[in-house]
Protein backbone atom coordinates (compact mmCIF):
# COMPACT_ATOMS: atom_id res chain seq x y z
CA UNK A 1 0.00 0.00 0.00
CA UNK A 2 1.52 3.65 -1.03
CA UNK A 3 1.07 6.19 1.56
CA UNK A 4 0.44 9.40 0.06
CA UNK A 5 2.31 12.65 1.25
CA UNK A 6 0.65 14.88 3.81
CA UNK A 7 0.52 18.08 1.51
CA UNK A 8 -1.35 16.00 -1.18
CA UNK A 9 -4.02 14.92 1.50
CA UNK A 10 -4.13 18.47 2.89
CA UNK A 11 -4.10 20.21 -0.19
CA UNK A 12 -7.06 17.72 -1.53
CA UNK A 13 -8.84 18.70 2.02
CA UNK A 14 -8.90 22.20 1.45
CA UNK A 15 -10.25 22.07 -1.95
CA UNK A 16 -12.82 19.81 -1.04
CA UNK A 17 -13.65 22.16 1.59
CA UNK A 18 -13.44 24.93 -0.56
CA UNK A 19 -16.01 23.70 -3.47
CA UNK A 20 -18.38 22.53 -0.96
CA UNK A 21 -18.41 26.48 0.90
CA UNK A 22 -18.80 27.79 -2.17
CA UNK A 23 -21.33 26.09 -3.63
CA UNK A 24 -23.54 26.34 -0.12
CA UNK A 25 -22.98 30.13 -0.56
CA UNK A 26 -24.02 30.25 -4.20
CA UNK A 27 -27.01 28.10 -3.45
CA UNK A 28 -28.27 30.74 -0.49
CA UNK A 29 -26.84 33.74 -2.16
CA UNK A 30 -29.41 33.13 -5.15
CA UNK A 31 -32.12 32.50 -2.34
CA UNK A 32 -31.67 35.58 -0.96
CA UNK A 33 -31.56 37.51 -3.78
CA UNK A 34 -35.09 35.95 -4.92
CA UNK A 35 -36.26 36.86 -1.17
CA UNK A 36 -35.02 40.65 -1.63
CA UNK A 37 -36.00 41.32 -4.72
CA UNK A 38 -40.12 39.48 -3.80
CA UNK A 39 -39.87 41.42 -0.72
CA UNK A 40 -38.77 44.80 -2.24
CA UNK A 41 -41.39 44.70 -5.17
CA UNK A 42 -43.93 43.22 -2.95
CA UNK A 43 -44.29 45.04 -0.09
CA UNK A 44 -44.87 47.87 -2.11
CA UNK A 45 -48.26 46.05 -3.15
CA UNK A 46 -49.41 45.66 0.39
CA UNK A 47 -51.64 47.25 2.21
CA UNK A 48 -55.24 46.79 4.14
CA UNK A 49 -56.71 47.04 0.47
CA UNK A 50 -54.61 43.90 -0.68
CA UNK A 51 -56.30 41.32 2.15
CA UNK A 52 -59.51 43.06 2.25
CA UNK A 53 -60.98 44.18 -1.03
CA UNK A 54 -61.76 42.55 -4.72
CA UNK A 55 -59.43 42.95 -7.67
CA UNK A 56 -60.26 46.46 -9.60
CA UNK A 57 -60.28 46.58 -13.63
CA UNK A 58 -57.11 47.33 -15.12
CA UNK A 59 -56.93 50.73 -14.97
CA UNK A 60 -58.95 51.63 -11.79
CA UNK A 61 -57.26 52.91 -8.47
CA UNK A 62 -57.19 50.55 -5.54
CA UNK A 63 -58.92 46.95 -4.89
CA UNK A 64 -56.76 43.90 -3.18
CA UNK A 65 -56.98 39.90 -3.96
CA UNK A 66 -59.21 39.17 -0.86
CA UNK A 67 -60.97 36.49 -2.96
CA UNK A 68 -57.86 34.70 -3.99
CA UNK A 69 -55.85 34.73 -0.62
CA UNK A 70 -59.11 33.19 0.82
CA UNK A 71 -59.73 30.49 -2.06
CA UNK A 72 -55.69 29.24 -2.14
CA UNK A 73 -56.64 29.22 1.80
CA UNK A 74 -60.16 27.56 1.17
CA UNK A 75 -58.75 25.01 -1.31
CA UNK A 76 -55.65 23.90 0.33
CA UNK A 77 -57.94 23.27 3.16
CA UNK A 78 -60.14 20.69 1.79
CA UNK A 79 -56.97 19.00 -0.37
CA UNK A 80 -55.40 19.06 3.12
CA UNK A 81 -58.47 17.80 4.80
CA UNK A 82 -58.93 15.06 2.17
CA UNK A 83 -55.22 13.88 1.58
CA UNK A 84 -53.18 14.24 4.88
CA UNK A 85 -55.14 11.51 6.38
CA UNK A 86 -55.31 9.61 3.32
CA UNK A 87 -51.34 10.23 3.19
CA UNK A 88 -51.00 9.04 6.53
CA UNK A 89 -52.86 6.19 6.75
CA UNK A 90 -51.42 5.13 3.47
CA UNK A 91 -47.92 5.45 4.80
CA UNK A 92 -48.84 3.83 8.42
CA UNK A 93 -50.54 0.96 5.95
CA UNK A 94 -46.65 0.69 4.35
CA UNK A 95 -44.25 1.15 7.28
CA UNK A 96 -46.95 -0.92 10.03
CA UNK A 97 -49.04 -3.52 8.06
CA UNK A 98 -47.91 -4.04 4.33
CA UNK A 99 -44.19 -3.98 5.02
CA UNK A 100 -42.06 -6.25 2.52
CA UNK A 101 -45.50 -7.72 0.80
CA UNK A 102 -45.88 -7.28 -2.64
CA UNK A 103 -49.08 -5.03 -2.78
CA UNK A 104 -47.41 -2.76 -0.48
CA UNK A 105 -44.28 -2.65 -3.03
CA UNK A 106 -46.86 -1.75 -5.95
CA UNK A 107 -48.14 0.76 -3.42
CA UNK A 108 -44.56 2.42 -2.86
CA UNK A 109 -44.35 2.78 -6.56
CA UNK A 110 -47.32 4.06 -7.20
CA UNK A 111 -46.64 6.74 -4.63
CA UNK A 112 -43.34 7.74 -6.01
CA UNK A 113 -44.57 8.16 -9.40
CA UNK A 114 -47.36 10.25 -8.05
CA UNK A 115 -44.65 12.60 -6.28
CA UNK A 116 -42.47 12.74 -9.73
CA UNK A 117 -45.46 13.35 -11.70
CA UNK A 118 -45.47 16.94 -13.50
CA UNK A 119 -48.40 18.85 -11.27
CA UNK A 120 -49.79 19.99 -15.34
CA UNK A 121 -50.68 16.53 -15.58
CA UNK A 122 -52.31 16.13 -12.12
CA UNK A 123 -54.47 19.51 -13.42
CA UNK A 124 -55.15 17.72 -16.67
CA UNK A 125 -56.06 14.57 -15.24
CA UNK A 126 -58.66 15.72 -12.98
CA UNK A 127 -59.92 18.77 -16.13
CA UNK A 128 -60.88 15.77 -17.89
CA UNK A 129 -62.16 13.73 -15.45
CA UNK A 130 -64.44 16.46 -13.46
CA UNK A 131 -64.47 19.86 -15.44
CA UNK A 132 -64.90 18.31 -19.00
CA UNK A 133 -67.53 15.78 -17.60
CA UNK A 134 -69.38 18.45 -14.78
CA UNK A 135 -68.85 21.22 -17.82
CA UNK A 136 -67.61 23.72 -15.62
CA UNK A 137 -64.84 24.83 -13.91
CA UNK A 138 -64.65 24.60 -10.03
CA UNK A 139 -62.82 25.06 -6.63
CA UNK A 140 -63.95 21.40 -5.85
CA UNK A 141 -62.04 20.25 -9.07
CA UNK A 142 -59.40 23.01 -7.84
CA UNK A 143 -59.21 21.27 -4.25
CA UNK A 144 -59.18 17.54 -5.95
CA UNK A 145 -56.33 18.57 -7.57
CA UNK A 146 -54.44 19.45 -5.05
CA UNK A 147 -54.77 16.52 -2.84
CA UNK A 148 -53.22 14.81 -5.56
CA UNK A 149 -50.15 17.15 -4.69
CA UNK A 150 -50.66 16.39 -1.30
CA UNK A 151 -51.51 12.79 -0.86
CA UNK A 152 -47.74 11.26 -2.07
CA UNK A 153 -46.06 13.73 -0.08
CA UNK A 154 -47.37 12.35 2.98
CA UNK A 155 -47.22 9.08 2.64
CA UNK A 156 -43.89 8.92 1.47
CA UNK A 157 -42.49 11.11 4.27
CA UNK A 158 -44.93 9.35 6.74
CA UNK A 159 -43.27 6.36 5.57
CA UNK A 160 -40.04 7.39 6.05
CA UNK A 161 -40.82 8.70 9.01
CA UNK A 162 -42.10 5.67 10.88
CA UNK A 163 -39.74 3.66 9.48
CA UNK A 164 -37.00 5.47 11.38
CA UNK A 165 -38.27 4.50 14.73
CA UNK A 166 -36.75 1.26 15.70
CA UNK A 167 -38.46 -2.29 15.65
CA UNK A 168 -37.52 -2.51 19.21
CA UNK A 169 -40.14 0.02 20.52
CA UNK A 170 -42.63 -1.74 18.31
CA UNK A 171 -41.52 -4.81 20.20
CA UNK A 172 -41.48 -3.25 23.65
CA UNK A 173 -45.03 -1.76 23.52
CA UNK A 174 -46.26 -4.94 21.91
CA UNK A 175 -44.61 -7.28 24.90
CA UNK A 176 -46.27 -4.83 26.92
CA UNK A 177 -49.20 -6.04 25.81
CA UNK A 178 -50.26 -3.13 23.57
CA UNK A 179 -52.46 -3.96 20.11
CA UNK A 180 -50.66 -3.07 17.23
CA UNK A 181 -52.95 -0.05 16.52
CA UNK A 182 -52.08 1.25 19.69
CA UNK A 183 -48.33 0.59 19.34
CA UNK A 184 -48.94 2.76 16.07
CA UNK A 185 -50.60 5.62 17.77
CA UNK A 186 -49.43 5.26 20.84
CA UNK A 187 -45.21 4.95 19.62
CA UNK A 188 -44.48 5.00 16.62
CA UNK A 189 -46.39 8.02 16.01
CA UNK A 190 -45.31 10.03 19.27
CA UNK A 191 -41.29 9.15 18.60
CA UNK A 192 -41.80 10.39 14.66
CA UNK A 193 -43.98 13.21 15.82
CA UNK A 194 -41.54 16.09 14.76
CA UNK A 195 -40.89 14.34 11.13
CA UNK A 196 -44.38 13.76 10.14
CA UNK A 197 -45.12 17.54 11.55
CA UNK A 198 -42.99 18.12 8.91
CA UNK A 199 -43.88 16.43 6.32
CA UNK A 200 -47.35 17.14 6.17
CA UNK A 201 -46.56 21.44 6.00
CA UNK A 202 -43.81 20.60 3.69
CA UNK A 203 -46.80 19.17 1.60
CA UNK A 204 -49.57 21.65 2.47
CA UNK A 205 -46.27 24.23 1.61
CA UNK A 206 -46.25 22.67 -1.55
CA UNK A 207 -49.43 22.48 -2.61
CA UNK A 208 -50.04 26.85 -1.83
CA UNK A 209 -47.27 27.13 -4.06
CA UNK A 210 -48.74 25.31 -6.78
CA UNK A 211 -50.13 26.92 -10.38
CA UNK A 212 -50.22 24.01 -12.54
CA UNK A 213 -52.86 21.84 -11.13
CA UNK A 214 -55.14 25.07 -10.30
CA UNK A 215 -54.80 26.05 -14.18
CA UNK A 216 -57.68 23.94 -15.47
CA UNK A 217 -59.37 23.22 -12.67
CA UNK A 218 -60.37 25.86 -10.44
CA UNK A 219 -59.04 28.62 -12.87
CA UNK A 220 -59.47 31.79 -11.51
CA UNK A 221 -61.84 34.60 -10.28
CA UNK A 222 -62.09 38.16 -9.38
CA UNK A 223 -65.50 36.97 -7.39
CA UNK A 224 -65.47 36.15 -3.60
CA UNK A 225 -65.01 32.08 -3.30
CA UNK A 226 -68.86 32.13 -1.98
CA UNK A 227 -69.87 28.70 -3.95
CA UNK A 228 -67.05 26.01 -4.61
CA UNK A 229 -68.90 24.97 -8.01
CA UNK A 230 -68.10 28.42 -9.98
CA UNK A 231 -64.25 28.78 -10.93
CA UNK A 232 -62.34 30.58 -7.69
CA UNK A 233 -59.96 32.72 -7.16
CA UNK A 234 -56.48 31.42 -5.71
CA UNK A 235 -53.26 33.18 -5.18
CA UNK A 236 -51.14 31.32 -8.02
CA UNK A 237 -53.23 31.69 -10.95
CA UNK A 238 -53.23 35.20 -10.16
CA UNK A 239 -49.59 35.81 -10.26
CA UNK A 240 -49.24 34.02 -13.64
CA UNK A 241 -51.99 36.53 -15.23
CA UNK A 242 -51.34 39.06 -13.55
CA UNK A 243 -47.56 38.97 -14.18
CA UNK A 244 -48.08 38.40 -17.59
CA UNK A 245 -50.62 41.25 -17.85
CA UNK A 246 -49.89 44.70 -19.42
CA UNK A 247 -51.20 46.95 -16.14
CA UNK A 248 -47.72 48.20 -14.26
CA UNK A 249 -50.85 48.00 -11.25
CA UNK A 250 -51.78 44.12 -12.07
CA UNK A 251 -47.91 43.62 -11.78
CA UNK A 252 -47.21 44.88 -8.63
CA UNK A 253 -50.44 42.98 -7.45
CA UNK A 254 -48.44 39.98 -8.63
CA UNK A 255 -45.70 41.07 -6.63
CA UNK A 256 -47.77 41.28 -3.59
CA UNK A 257 -49.13 37.54 -4.22
CA UNK A 258 -45.75 36.55 -4.46
CA UNK A 259 -44.60 38.21 -1.45
CA UNK A 260 -47.51 36.71 0.66
CA UNK A 261 -47.29 32.93 -0.88
CA UNK A 262 -43.41 33.19 0.54
CA UNK A 263 -43.94 34.93 3.78
CA UNK A 264 -46.89 32.67 4.32
CA UNK A 265 -44.83 28.99 3.41
CA UNK A 266 -42.05 30.46 5.03
CA UNK A 267 -43.18 31.76 8.80
CA UNK A 268 -45.67 28.68 8.59
CA UNK A 269 -42.74 26.27 8.75
CA UNK A 270 -40.57 28.17 10.98
CA UNK A 271 -42.90 28.51 13.48
CA UNK A 272 -43.92 25.16 13.45
CA UNK A 273 -40.31 24.48 14.46
CA UNK A 274 -40.19 26.67 16.86
CA UNK A 275 -42.79 24.74 18.35
CA UNK A 276 -41.37 21.64 18.45
CA UNK A 277 -38.21 22.10 19.20
CA UNK A 278 -39.85 24.16 22.08
CA UNK A 279 -41.99 20.69 22.70
CA UNK A 280 -39.24 18.76 22.16
CA UNK B 1 -47.89 17.53 38.80
CA UNK B 2 -48.93 17.15 41.92
CA UNK B 3 -51.90 14.41 40.71
CA UNK B 4 -48.94 12.28 39.49
CA UNK B 5 -47.17 11.63 43.04
CA UNK B 6 -47.81 9.11 44.81
CA UNK B 7 -50.07 9.29 47.90
CA UNK B 8 -49.79 6.14 49.55
CA UNK B 9 -46.13 5.46 51.05
CA UNK B 10 -46.53 3.39 53.95
CA UNK B 11 -44.86 -0.15 53.30
CA UNK B 12 -46.30 -3.89 53.89
CA UNK B 13 -49.75 -3.52 54.97
CA UNK B 14 -50.43 -1.52 51.15
CA UNK B 15 -48.16 -4.19 49.07
CA UNK B 16 -50.11 -7.03 50.43
CA UNK B 17 -53.32 -5.55 49.30
CA UNK B 18 -52.22 -4.78 45.96
CA UNK B 19 -51.32 -8.27 45.61
CA UNK B 20 -54.51 -9.89 46.95
CA UNK B 21 -56.61 -7.46 44.66
CA UNK B 22 -55.14 -7.99 41.15
CA UNK B 23 -55.65 -10.95 39.43
CA UNK B 24 -52.69 -11.25 38.55
CA UNK B 25 -50.75 -13.25 40.64
CA UNK B 26 -50.77 -16.52 41.43
CA UNK B 27 -47.75 -17.97 43.27
CA UNK B 28 -46.83 -21.49 42.72
CA UNK B 29 -48.85 -24.20 43.10
CA UNK B 30 -47.46 -27.56 44.44
CA UNK B 31 -48.19 -29.43 41.57
CA UNK B 32 -46.54 -26.74 38.88
CA UNK B 33 -43.26 -28.35 39.00
CA UNK B 34 -42.65 -25.93 35.31
CA UNK B 35 -43.52 -22.69 34.72
CA UNK B 36 -43.28 -22.98 31.16
CA UNK B 37 -42.81 -26.97 29.35
CA UNK B 38 -41.30 -26.13 26.02
CA UNK B 39 -42.38 -29.50 24.19
CA UNK B 40 -40.47 -30.11 20.78
CA UNK B 41 -40.21 -26.22 19.41
CA UNK B 42 -39.06 -25.72 16.17
CA UNK B 43 -38.80 -22.08 14.59
CA UNK B 44 -38.50 -20.91 11.44
CA UNK B 45 -36.81 -17.88 9.60
CA UNK B 46 -38.81 -18.21 6.15
CA UNK B 47 -37.04 -21.61 4.87
CA UNK B 48 -34.22 -21.34 7.40
CA UNK B 49 -34.97 -23.30 10.27
CA UNK B 50 -33.32 -21.61 13.13
CA UNK B 51 -34.65 -23.88 16.13
CA UNK B 52 -34.62 -27.78 16.03
CA UNK B 53 -36.99 -29.62 18.95
CA UNK B 54 -36.38 -27.58 22.00
CA UNK B 55 -37.37 -29.32 24.95
CA UNK B 56 -37.16 -26.78 28.20
CA UNK B 57 -38.80 -26.98 31.49
CA UNK B 58 -38.36 -23.61 33.08
CA UNK B 59 -38.96 -23.61 37.13
CA UNK B 60 -41.00 -21.03 38.75
CA UNK B 61 -39.03 -18.81 41.15
CA UNK B 62 -36.14 -19.42 39.38
CA UNK B 63 -33.54 -17.61 37.54
CA UNK B 64 -32.79 -19.76 33.77
CA UNK B 65 -30.21 -18.60 32.04
CA UNK B 66 -29.86 -19.22 28.01
CA UNK B 67 -26.39 -19.47 27.21
CA UNK B 68 -24.41 -20.14 23.45
CA UNK B 69 -22.53 -18.65 20.77
CA UNK B 70 -24.08 -15.97 18.73
CA UNK B 71 -26.47 -16.77 16.34
CA UNK B 72 -27.31 -20.11 18.03
CA UNK B 73 -31.43 -19.12 18.74
CA UNK B 74 -30.90 -18.06 22.34
CA UNK B 75 -32.92 -14.68 21.90
CA UNK B 76 -35.15 -16.49 19.08
CA UNK B 77 -35.94 -19.29 21.63
CA UNK B 78 -37.49 -16.47 24.11
CA UNK B 79 -39.61 -14.63 21.43
CA UNK B 80 -41.62 -17.43 21.41
CA UNK B 81 -42.70 -17.34 24.79
CA UNK B 82 -44.20 -14.04 24.62
CA UNK B 83 -45.25 -14.44 20.78
CA UNK B 84 -43.34 -11.26 19.93
CA UNK B 85 -41.71 -12.90 16.40
CA UNK B 86 -45.56 -12.43 15.12
CA UNK B 87 -44.35 -9.42 14.43
CA UNK B 88 -42.65 -10.34 11.19
CA UNK B 89 -44.82 -12.17 8.94
CA UNK B 90 -41.89 -14.42 7.56
CA UNK B 91 -41.18 -15.75 11.01
CA UNK B 92 -42.80 -18.73 12.20
CA UNK B 93 -42.96 -21.35 15.11
CA UNK B 94 -44.15 -24.85 15.88
CA UNK B 95 -44.96 -27.54 18.73
CA UNK B 96 -45.86 -26.29 22.47
CA UNK B 97 -45.13 -23.67 24.49
CA UNK B 98 -47.29 -24.96 27.88
CA UNK B 99 -47.73 -22.07 30.28
CA UNK B 100 -49.99 -22.87 33.42
CA UNK B 101 -51.27 -26.50 31.11
CA UNK B 102 -52.02 -24.05 28.66
CA UNK B 103 -50.35 -24.21 24.93
CA UNK B 104 -49.97 -20.29 24.64
CA UNK B 105 -48.73 -20.95 20.73
CA UNK B 106 -52.71 -22.03 19.98
CA UNK B 107 -54.48 -20.06 17.99
CA UNK B 108 -57.50 -19.25 20.22
CA UNK B 109 -54.58 -17.49 22.87
CA UNK B 110 -55.40 -13.87 23.57
CA UNK B 111 -52.06 -12.47 22.56
CA UNK B 112 -52.17 -8.95 24.61
CA UNK B 113 -53.07 -11.04 27.89
CA UNK B 114 -50.53 -13.51 27.39
CA UNK B 115 -47.79 -10.77 27.47
CA UNK B 116 -49.21 -9.11 30.26
CA UNK B 117 -48.23 -12.08 32.14
CA UNK B 118 -44.78 -11.87 30.08
CA UNK B 119 -42.94 -9.50 30.46
CA UNK B 120 -39.51 -8.66 28.22
CA UNK B 121 -36.29 -6.79 28.61
CA UNK B 122 -34.77 -5.91 25.33
CA UNK B 123 -31.21 -5.42 24.46
CA UNK B 124 -30.96 -2.02 23.72
CA UNK B 125 -32.85 0.58 26.40
CA UNK B 126 -36.03 1.27 24.96
CA UNK B 127 -37.45 4.13 26.97
CA UNK B 128 -40.97 5.40 24.71
CA UNK B 129 -41.06 8.89 24.09
CA UNK B 130 -43.07 9.99 27.34
CA UNK B 131 -42.34 10.85 30.10
CA UNK B 132 -40.59 8.18 32.81
CA UNK B 133 -43.98 7.94 34.62
CA UNK B 134 -45.95 7.40 31.98
CA UNK B 135 -43.34 5.35 31.03
CA UNK B 136 -44.08 3.04 33.72
CA UNK B 137 -47.82 3.78 34.02
CA UNK B 138 -47.95 2.56 30.67
CA UNK B 139 -48.36 -0.83 30.53
CA UNK B 140 -51.28 -0.27 33.86
CA UNK B 141 -52.87 1.87 31.56
CA UNK B 142 -53.23 -0.57 28.83
CA UNK B 143 -54.67 -3.62 30.77
CA UNK B 144 -56.69 -1.57 33.92
CA UNK B 145 -58.48 0.93 34.53
CA UNK B 146 -57.39 2.28 37.56
CA UNK B 147 -57.67 5.72 39.85
CA UNK B 148 -54.80 7.68 39.35
CA UNK B 149 -53.73 7.35 42.31
CA UNK B 150 -53.70 3.70 42.11
CA UNK B 151 -51.69 4.30 39.07
CA UNK B 152 -49.48 6.29 40.85
CA UNK B 153 -48.73 3.58 43.77
CA UNK B 154 -48.27 1.03 41.50
CA UNK B 155 -45.90 3.14 39.50
CA UNK B 156 -44.05 4.00 42.52
CA UNK B 157 -43.68 0.33 43.57
CA UNK B 158 -42.32 -1.03 40.22
CA UNK B 159 -39.92 1.81 40.33
CA UNK B 160 -38.68 1.10 43.84
CA UNK B 161 -38.48 -2.87 42.62
CA UNK B 162 -36.70 -1.56 39.60
CA UNK B 163 -34.09 0.00 42.36
CA UNK B 164 -34.56 3.54 40.22
CA UNK B 165 -37.15 5.36 42.74
CA UNK B 166 -34.56 7.42 44.70
CA UNK B 167 -33.00 8.56 41.34
CA UNK B 168 -36.15 9.77 39.70
CA UNK B 169 -39.02 10.21 42.09
CA UNK B 170 -38.11 14.31 41.77
CA UNK B 171 -38.27 13.96 37.83
CA UNK B 172 -41.13 11.96 37.37
CA UNK B 173 -42.46 14.13 34.79
CA UNK B 174 -38.71 14.23 32.71
CA UNK B 175 -38.81 12.61 29.51
CA UNK B 176 -37.81 8.49 30.04
CA UNK B 177 -35.25 8.84 27.40
CA UNK B 178 -33.58 11.95 29.16
CA UNK B 179 -31.88 9.12 31.87
CA UNK B 180 -28.40 7.21 31.60
CA UNK B 181 -27.88 3.74 29.30
CA UNK B 182 -28.12 1.93 32.83
CA UNK B 183 -31.43 3.99 34.60
CA UNK B 184 -33.51 3.42 30.98
CA UNK B 185 -32.95 -0.34 31.14
CA UNK B 186 -34.09 -0.17 34.62
CA UNK B 187 -36.76 1.90 33.34
CA UNK B 188 -38.06 -0.96 31.19
CA UNK B 189 -37.88 -3.15 33.92
CA UNK B 190 -39.97 -1.36 36.21
CA UNK B 191 -42.10 -0.86 33.10
CA UNK B 192 -42.89 -4.47 32.87
CA UNK B 193 -43.18 -5.42 36.02
CA UNK B 194 -45.54 -2.30 36.68
CA UNK B 195 -48.12 -4.95 35.07
CA UNK B 196 -47.21 -7.56 37.73
CA UNK B 197 -46.50 -10.50 34.99
CA UNK B 198 -45.47 -13.79 35.93
CA UNK B 199 -42.45 -14.53 34.03
CA UNK B 200 -39.82 -11.98 33.09
CA UNK B 201 -38.01 -12.62 29.05
CA UNK B 202 -34.60 -10.71 29.68
CA UNK B 203 -32.72 -10.77 26.33
CA UNK B 204 -28.89 -9.52 27.17
CA UNK B 205 -30.19 -7.10 29.37
CA UNK B 206 -26.68 -5.68 30.18
CA UNK B 207 -25.14 -5.98 26.44
CA UNK B 208 -25.66 -2.32 26.14
CA UNK B 209 -25.03 -0.35 29.67
CA UNK B 210 -21.87 0.12 31.64
CA UNK B 211 -20.63 -2.46 33.65
CA UNK B 212 -21.74 -0.72 37.37
CA UNK B 213 -25.17 -0.78 35.68
CA UNK B 214 -24.47 -4.07 35.03
CA UNK B 215 -23.73 -4.71 38.32
CA UNK B 216 -27.07 -3.39 39.93
CA UNK B 217 -29.37 -5.12 37.05
CA UNK B 218 -27.83 -8.60 38.33
CA UNK B 219 -28.50 -7.41 42.04
CA UNK B 220 -32.05 -6.61 40.99
CA UNK B 221 -32.35 -10.01 39.30
CA UNK B 222 -31.40 -11.87 42.53
CA UNK B 223 -34.32 -10.15 44.26
CA UNK B 224 -36.84 -9.85 41.44
CA UNK B 225 -36.71 -14.06 41.48
CA UNK B 226 -38.46 -13.72 44.45
CA UNK B 227 -41.75 -12.69 42.59
CA UNK B 228 -40.98 -13.58 39.27
CA UNK B 229 -40.08 -16.62 37.09
CA UNK B 230 -37.04 -15.26 35.07
CA UNK B 231 -35.12 -16.29 31.73
CA UNK B 232 -32.58 -14.54 30.71
CA UNK B 233 -30.18 -14.75 27.65
CA UNK B 234 -26.89 -13.77 28.13
CA UNK B 235 -23.54 -14.03 26.08
CA UNK B 236 -21.45 -13.26 29.25
CA UNK B 237 -20.85 -16.56 30.85
CA UNK B 238 -19.81 -14.95 34.26
CA UNK B 239 -23.18 -13.45 34.47
CA UNK B 240 -25.12 -17.27 33.88
CA UNK B 241 -23.13 -18.43 36.46
CA UNK B 242 -23.29 -15.41 39.15
CA UNK B 243 -27.26 -14.99 39.05
CA UNK B 244 -28.71 -18.63 37.89
CA UNK B 245 -30.55 -21.45 38.89
CA UNK B 246 -30.46 -23.59 35.84
CA UNK B 247 -28.57 -22.83 32.81
CA UNK B 248 -29.71 -23.93 29.34
CA UNK B 249 -26.56 -24.40 26.92
CA UNK B 250 -27.59 -23.97 23.21
CA UNK B 251 -25.62 -24.46 20.06
CA UNK B 252 -27.10 -23.85 16.46
CA UNK B 253 -30.69 -24.23 17.48
CA UNK B 254 -30.58 -27.43 19.49
CA UNK B 255 -30.56 -27.32 23.36
CA UNK B 256 -27.13 -29.59 24.18
CA UNK B 257 -27.56 -29.86 27.79
CA UNK B 258 -29.52 -28.50 30.47
CA UNK B 259 -29.11 -28.30 34.03
CA UNK B 260 -28.31 -26.83 37.31
CA UNK B 261 -26.62 -24.18 36.51
CA UNK B 262 -23.75 -25.19 38.99
CA UNK B 263 -23.40 -28.65 37.16
CA UNK B 264 -23.59 -27.20 34.16
CA UNK B 265 -20.38 -25.17 34.89
CA UNK B 266 -18.41 -27.34 36.84
CA UNK B 267 -19.42 -30.79 35.95
CA UNK B 268 -21.30 -30.69 31.95
CA UNK B 269 -22.09 -34.11 30.93
CA UNK B 270 -21.51 -33.28 27.32
CA UNK B 271 -18.13 -32.40 25.60
CA UNK B 272 -19.88 -29.14 23.31
CA UNK B 273 -21.00 -27.55 26.74
CA UNK B 274 -17.56 -28.05 28.56
CA UNK B 275 -16.03 -27.10 25.38
CA UNK B 276 -17.44 -23.69 24.98
CA UNK B 277 -17.13 -22.51 28.77
CA UNK B 278 -13.59 -23.49 28.94
CA UNK B 279 -13.73 -20.75 26.20
CA UNK B 280 -12.67 -23.53 23.55
CA UNK B 281 -14.81 -22.10 21.08
CA UNK B 282 -17.84 -19.65 20.49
Amino acid sequence: MRTRSRARRVALDYAVRAASTVSALIGIFFLCWILVVVIHRGSAALNWDFFTKLPAPPGAEGGGLANAILGTLIMTAIAGAIGVPIGVLTGVYLSEYGRGGTFASLVRFTVNVMMGLPSIITGLFVYTMLVVTLGHFSGWAGAVSLVFIIMPIVAGTTEDMLRMVPDSMRESALALGAPSWRTTLGIVFRGAKVGLITGVLLAIARATGETAPLLFTSLNSPYWPGNLNHPTGNLTVTIFSYAMSPYPDWQQMAWGASLLITVGVLSMTILTRLALVRKG
Amino acid sequence: MNEKQPIVSEGGENQIEARTTLPSKITATADSRSKISVRNLNFFYGDKQALFDNDLEIRPNKVTAIIGPSGCGKSTHIRVYNRIFELYRDQKATGEVVMDGENILAPGVEVTELRRKVGMIFQQPTAFPMSIFDNVAYGLRLHYKMKKSRIAERVRKALESAALWDQVKDQLNKPGTALSGGQQQRLCIARAIAVEPELLLMDEPTAAVDPVATTRIEELVDTLKQDYTIVIVTHNMQQAARISDYTAFFYEGYIVEYGPTRKIFTNPSEKRTEEYITGRFG
